[in-house]
């Protein structure tokens, strides 16, 4: 079965006066139709960037898609301009964005409802009435009661959460294929983020579409997402099932990752191994391994060229020159 | 130092913070924002205690509270016992050598037209403790090496650092008097997550190193967990439930603290697919507009009729486990 | 949703920051029209400073048998109604004007920065007053303010600049107070106040250089409107009294022969609008410069 989206070597660079920012250095990734897929890194790891690349909201200047496929349902959409129709029909249609801060997503002059329904009318060409019965009815799905009072409200008039759960709404309105949430609960208090994240899978098993996870909580990924990309510098430093990747980790980045964060189920006594060094420059990437100024394991490093990525396991891939094994991510007790 | 015999440095009693909301030209006021509700806990000395809760619970507030940034509406704050609730503004600045804060963001909480070394010296200039130019360099220097930063950076301006780096200099200017109790206020939430392990790290040994005592504000409940002696879980203004990390973890009495922990993600899929999943329903009310009784009680699964009439006071289950809940 | 073209760059690290100063510069004089204004106003210096030399005739040495000549190879402007050569007087001109100007400006500034640093600060009663003070004297049409207050206070150089300053000052004061009301909710305000630090060390030694840079655009236009607004008082006669070569004075006087020798009016008239228009010009390059957005934008 084809993917949904295959993302093939794509490489996004940012044109500075420092220099040429390689935000996205040859990324390649698939998603199939229903997966729930995770990308998780750290700022600056060109998660977010690569998913703009997807939906081409990259702004140039400074920011240029310089290589790479980007093959959803058959087509490159590389091949269209970012402004034409082509690019504008599957924007909201079929790939959808769900951001970060519901505060700016919206705009605060218009009610939720008009902004719900705008994308109804346009890509589902259906009249006012029906798109407004519409977004009322999505409203419901998505747990916001009352939806046929609040449709009218304005975004100032909504709560965090609320906020949150109307971009769902207006993300899922046009039934699109998939669906990419950049860092969607990172602004929202630990519980909305439950409610969210459950809503989110509710909708996702009931439209059956794809979704893409972006973040940098290990934690909400392990939960519901069923593959897992680490990026890290730009690039994929490991691919696997959330299951390999948190519990057979091949990657010392991941390995590191896992073990610098504190669970809530360990055992308390547990020294947290922060990783040493700052993030990595972009602009001068160096001809070895980006991690290597880093990694605990470079002293044991023969390679001294940049690692491609190797299979480790079924599905499991690997860019590290070593063929260590992590343990599972903390100590689990009892 | 002085402590009261059981070791007591901080104690907050009955602490009460209003903010009046006020309509029109002339300033009527229509309402309170109960941000505080009747808050007390003890914090010995050396310990950590932890305070969670989600956006309005308050928990920011206290911790400003007890630093007198605010003037608290009514109760006590006891430091050292010394209490400092009603001291005049002045009286408050010369004891801000004893008690300060680490704060949220390490981009706006430095000024940026000021050399980290200012900054991190700013202190003991205010309190005039170190007059001589080359005793304030060294001492300056002394305290850039001992939140990890290299010295000879004291002339860089705030924007030359990353983000971690100038956490570890917010640190370093809270320390520069040698104070007896921090104030940590979300001092990770804004940093990337392998920087974060690092700030718990210095944290942690500078306590042990320098004997220092926190309040740890935060909302992220594993890393609560790590560093705290004992938690206080707040909702809507009011602690809802006190006691030690362990207890906290394995015995949650209090219903919201039970969602809280269920929603509380681990990094592993294993163990996720086993737990147990409380959704709660609705969203955190306003504090404009409080449930009556207990404010939990409209989003609780196990509230009955009870529940709305009297506001529960924080009363132990058990040795060093307090609850506010009438159906535990 | 549909046709957003957001504007999304990286939150990049500060590693690539390049220096605040060289970008500074790169962006102040990307635009030729800035440079030209810059230009003026260096000429503007260096006539005012150099005036006795590059001047060809003492600008008060009255000359009646040479009275309004059109320009020639002697007087390459001309001369005015006294015999006066016209280039010099300009050129000297440019001395008072830049005194105007930088006067006024100082003044203006200093007096109204403190008062809205203090009312912004301080807030509550004290802001109401200071500010209800500015809004008072902002009700009326500046022009119309300065000339009652110069009129007033009688002719004269002293005078005329204190009117001017009046006049000027309002608006300081409530750009300063608008900025520390919002600089205020910094968290290193609170931080600075964490630490004991007195009202006084926080205002001068956290507030002021935090928020007096993007002041300085409006200090840099405004030299060249104090020198307009010199230029209006002395037109309309309550200026700077005569023989003192000032411009606008000489676009009055010059009035009489509009019709026959427009030079009269025209040349000290092309002198304001050009040292006007520069540093409008130079204080709009100033502003794209200190955009705070385009700070990490890079």
């Amino acid at each position: 079965m084809e993917p949904l989206l295959e993302v093939k070597n794509l490489k996004v660079i940012f044109n500075t006066m420092a220099g040429v920012v390689k935000a996205v250095d040859g990324v390649s990734y698939y998603i199939d139709e229903g997966e729930v897929i995770g990308l998780v890194g750290e700022s600056g790891c060109g998660k977010s960037v690569s998913q703009l690349a997807v939906t081409q909201l990259i702004a140039n200047p400074p920011g240029e898609i310089v290589g790479g496929e980007i093959i959803f349902e058959g087509q490159d959409l590389l091949r269209y301009k970012a402004d034409s129709k082509q690019m504008r029909s599957v924007r909201g249609a079929k790939i959808s964005m769900i951001f970060q801060e519901p505060m700016t997503s919206f705009n605060p002059v218009f009610s939720i409802g008009e902004q719900i329904i705008e994308p109804l009318m346009l890509h589902l060409k259906l009249d006012r009435q029906a798109a407004r019965q519409r977004a009322i009815e999505l409203l419901e799905q998505v747990g916001i009661s009352d939806a046929r009072v609040r449709v009218n409200n304005y975004p100032h008039q909504f709560s965090g959460g609320m906020r949150q759960r109307a971009m769902i709404a207006m993300a899922l309105s046009c039934h699109p294929k998939l669906v990419i949430a950049d860092e969607p609960t990172t602004a929202l208090d630990v519980t909305t983020q439950a409610q969210i994240l459950e809503i989110m899978m509710e909708m996702t098993k009931k439209f059956r579409n794809s979704l893409v996870i972006v973040t940098h909580n290990l934690g909400i990924v392990a939960r519901h997402a069923q593959r897992i990309y680490v990026m890290y510098a730009g690039r994929i430093v490991e691919s696997g099932s959330a299951d390999d990747v948190f519990n057979d980790p091949r990657h010392p980045y991941t390995i590191a990752l896992l073990k610098s964060v504190p669970r809530l189920d360990e055992e308390r006594g547990r020294q947290l191994i922060p990783i040493e060094g700052l993030p990595p420059n972009l602009i001068d990437m160096p001809p070895f391994c980006v991690f290597k100024p880093r990694c605990s394991l470079a002293s044991q490093c023969i390679g001294e060229s940049d690692p491609e990525l190797r299979q480790v396991g079924d599905n499991h891939f690997t860019r590290c020159h070593l063929g260590i094994k992590g343990e599972p991510s903390g100590n689990i007790p009892r | 130092m002085e402590t009261s015999p059981d070791n007591t440095l901080v104690e907050v009693k009955n602490l009460k913070m209003y903010f009046p909301v006020t309509q029109g030209v002339l300033r009527r006021k229509i309402g309170d924002v109960k941000a505080v509700d009747d808050v007390s806990f003890k914090i010995r000395q050396g310990e950590t205690l932890g305070l969670v809760g989600e956006s309005g619970c308050g928990k920011t507030t206290v911790g400003r509270c007890i630093l007198r940034i605010y003037q608290p509406t009514s109760g006590q704050i006891i430091l050292e016992g010394q209490d400092i609730t009603k001291l005049p503004r002045n009286k408050v600045q010369r004891l801000r050598y004893k008690m300060q804060l680490v704060f949220q963001d390490p981009y706006g909480s430095l000024d940026p037209r000021q050399s980290a070394g200012s900054i991190v010296g700013e202190p003991l200039k205010v309190h005039h403790l170190c007059p001589d130019p080359q005793e304030y360099r060294k001492k300056v220097e002394g305290l850039f090496t001992l939140v990890g930063l290299n010295p000879e950076m004291t002339n860089r301006y705030p924007h030359e650092f990353s983000g971690g780096q100038r956490q570890r200099i917010g640190i370093a200017r809270a320390l520069s008097c040698s104070p007896l109790f921090i104030v940590c206020d979300e001092p990770i939430s804004a940093l990337d997550v392998s920087i974060q392990a690092q700030i718990i790290n210095l944290l942690q040994e500078l306590q042990k190193k320098l004997r220092l005592t926190y309040l740890l504000i935060a909302h992220d409940l594993s890393v609560v967990r790590h560093v705290s002696d004992n938690i206080a879980v707040m909702y809507l203004g009011h602690i809802v439930e006190l006691t030690d990390w362990k207890e906290l973890y394995e015995n949650p009495l209090m219903p919201y603290t039970q969602a809280l922990l269920s929603a509380v993600p681990i990094p592993d899929p294993r163990v996720e697919r086993k737990r147990e999943r409380i959704i709660l329903k609705g969203d955190v009310p306003s504090p404009l507009n409080p449930p009556a009784g207990c404010p939990f009680h409209p989003r609780c699964w196990m509230a009955i009729p009870d529940c709305s009439k009297q506001l529960p006071q924080l009363r132990q289950v058990a040795p060093n486990h307090m609850v506010a809940c009438i159906r535990v | 949703m549909v046709g957003t073209s957001a504007d999304f760059v990286p939150q990049l690290k500060t590693q690539y920051r390049v220096s605040e100063s060289r970008r500074f510069f790169k962006v102040m004089f990307s635009r030729w029209i800035v440079i030209f204004g810059s230009v003026i106003i260096l000429v503007l210096i260096l006539a005012a400073i150099f005036a006795p030399l590059l001047a060809p005739y003492d600008p008060y040495q009255i000359n009646l048998v040479e009275s309004i000549q059109q320009p020639s190879a002697h007087h390459l402007l001309g001369t005015d109604e006294m015999g006066r050569d016209v280039l010099s007087r300009i050129i000297y001109g440019t001395r008072i004007a830049l005194l105007v100007g930088v006067i006024v400006v100082t003044v203006s500034g200093a007096i109204g920065m403190l008062l809205g640093l203090i009312a912004g600060y301080f807030g509550g009663w004290t802001e109401t007053i200071i500010m209800r003070l500015m809004d008072a004297l902002m009700s009326l049409p500046p022009l119309i303010l300065m000339l009652a207050i110069s009129v007033m206070l009688g002719g004269g150089l002293k005078n005329v600049l204190a009117a001017l300053a009046v006049g000027f000052m309002p608006t300081y004061c409530r750009l300063m107070c608008g900025q520390v009301l919002s600089a205020k909710e910094n968290d290193y305000i609170l931080a600075a106040n964490v630490i004991g630090a007195s009202n006084l060390r926080i205002m001068f030694r956290h507030l002021v250089p935090n928020v007096f840079p993007p002041l300085f655009v409006n200090i840099t236009m405004d030299l060249g409107f104090a020198i307009l607004a010199e230029a209006s008082l002395s037109f309309l006669g309550i200026g700077i009294s005569p023989p003192t070569a000032t411009w606008g004075a000489m676009i009055n006087n010059g009035q009489r022969y509009l019709f026959t020798d427009p030079l009269l009016s025209i040349a000290p008239g092309m002198a304001i609008v050009l040292v006007v228009l520069a540093f409008n010009l130079v204080g709009d390059g100033l502003r794209d410069a200190l955009d705070p957005r385009l700070r990490g934008r890079i």
